[in-house]
């Protein structure tokens, strides 16, 4: 449904000098796969953390006939999903959806939806760390000239560091990940469980740093290889059972509390593929406890 | 502004907002989809030998902080600058080092790519987008384009266009992730191929 737009708002909140130069940040991002484009990020009317490099990028592409999904951990309604789908209906009078097939821009804080994108949608990461080798080395200029030298021994290094220590590798949220075999790129903060699905999608992914003023891309059908080693292949989580309540195998579940007595389950973190599987009769083991609305609450 | 300018001077977007933004979509959705070829939606009437895209782009994507350069067929003309200089603010640069977009309307006779902006290791971000305007784009026949963005294979060609064009072509992607990217316009229709894009025979 669209909404009425507020009047005194600029569409999508930016002015359109500001939406120009994040317009021609992003069509270098694309055209430097995993490169991170500086960009003169704007004061937002939300807080660092908030998804604000995200919300730029979004507000840079989105148009009049969009219709926006915004999920965060896989969930539609929490209240930093809520606040940024009624900021855009709000500013630029867009349509709003919960599910992702009626979506044509996502925004996202950490999960990719499970539905398989199309060519026809735009992902849009919000991204509190854009750089993978921060932790290894606090100088931007350093990192920089990692990147420029293609120099990613140090991140090998760490990773075989988690193998000597846990036996494999234990990094599971922003997992680095190499991007058509040249940039060293950070996904964080999606768990290593949504990285195979960045590899060759068919929807353009763009990711905003906000704090960091850092916008980066995958085209549709880009190469994105996880790090990995011979004898330690990567691998995504596995979950032991299948969703609780609709009963979806090879999913990402989260773990829900039931009770003060250590009762607890398994549900799809993204709520929508859940709810459609459940309406398409899917039933999990717990469906009979639990209210018809009982998602990933 | 004089009166005889205001006169001769095409026209900008009828609708600002809506129209840089569906250009804009349309040119990025190009940009990420190499040798595919979208339609503006938004009808522009263009500068001199300027092609309605081209103008189109320029109007959407260029300000005061976007140098651009113009080939001699577009320099010649005096509409053009007035065009670009009225609608956006961005500065014309003689040097094409410095530029942020360039414009060519006669592509056979374009200079080497390495005249423009290439970025450096560190900042590859830091050149130049040409705006080629061709008399047709094929994408039934032509070169073979692979890398990101491409399903697989797909086929490109455009023109007229230096005969050399190819081997130019591979010198910029030897280049990555330093060198240009490529906009072709023909009327409405873009297509682009961006650095990353390997072409062949
Ligand atoms: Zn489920």
């Amino acid at each position: 449904m669209n909404a009425p737009m507020t009047a005194g708002y600029n569409f999508a909140y930016l002015d359109e000098q500001t939406k120009r130069m994040i317009r021609r940040a992003i069509l270098k991002a694309i055209a430097i796969p995993g490169y991170q484009v500086p960009f003169a990020s704007r004061e937002m009317p939300m807080p660092y953390g908030w998804g604000t490099g995200g919300v730029q990028v979004t507000a840079a592409v989105i148009g009049e006939h969009d219709v926006l999904k915004v999920i965060d951990q896989g969930s539609d309604d929490t209240t930093n999903a809520v606040s940024i789908r009624k900021f855009f209906a709000r500013t630029a009078g867009v349509a709003t959806t919960t599910s992702t097939a009626d979506a044509t821009v996502i925004q996202t804080r950490h999960r990719i939806p499970e539905a398989p994108l199309t060519e026809d949608q735009i992902l849009v990461y919000q991204v509190p760390i854009p750089e993978p080798l921060r932790f290894l080395e606090p100088r931007e200029t350093e990192t920089r000239t990692m990147h420029a030298l293609e120099e990613y021994g140090l991140m090998h290094v760490k990773l075989y560091e988690d193998i000597a220590r846990h036996g494999h590798i234990a990094t599971t949220y922003a997992y680095p990940v190499k991007v058509n075999g040249r940039y060293l790129m950070d996904a964080s903060p999606t768990p290593k469980f949504d990285n195979p699905k960045m590899h060759l999608s068919p929807a353009l992914q763009l990711f905003g740093a906000g704090r960091e003023k850092r916008i980066y891309a995958l085209p549709p059908y880009t190469q994105v290889v996880s790090l990995d080693f011979e004898d330690h292949p990567f691998e995504v989580n596995r979950f032991d059972k299948p969703c609780a309540l609709c009963a979806a195998h090879g999913v990402y579940l989260d773990e829900v509390v039931l009770d003060d007595r250590g009762g607890r389950m398994f549900v799809c973190s993204d709520t929508d593929f859940c709810e459609t599987r459940r309406a398409e009769g899917h039933r999990g083991e717990m469906l009979a406890d639990t209210p018809a609305d009982g998602g990933a609450a | 502004m004089s009166a005889a300018l205001s006169t001769t001077l095409s026209a900008g977007f009828e609708r600002p907002v809506f129209d840089a933004q569906a250009v804009f979509r349309c040119v990025m959705m190009a940009m990420a989809r190499p040798g595919l070829i979208r339609t503006l939606t938004v009808a522009v009437k263009p500068p001199g030998r300027m092609a309605p895209a081209a103008a189109a782009l320029a109007l959407a994507m260029c300000d005061f902080e976007s140098p651009v350069w113009l080939d001699d067929a577009l320099a010649a003309d005096p509409a053009v600058a007035e065009f670009l200089r009225f609608h956006t603010g961005a500065p014309i640069v003689a040097d094409p080092r410095k530029a942020s977009f360039a414009f060519l309307a006669d592509g056979a006779e374009m200079p080497p790519l390495d005249c423009f902006a290439l970025g450096s290791p560190e900042y590859p971000d830091r050149s130049t987008t040409l705006v080629i305007g061709v008399d047709w784009i094929d994408t039934e026949s032509g070169w073979r384009l692979a890398g990101p963005g491409v399903n697989g294979q797909t086929r490109f060609s455009a023109g007229p266009l230096p005969h050399d064009f190819l081997g130019r072509l591979s010198d910029n992607r030897g280049l990555f992730p330093r060198g240009v990217d490529l906009v072709f316009v023909h009327g409405d229709r873009v297509a682009a191929i961006p650095r990353s894009t390997v072409v062949e025979k």
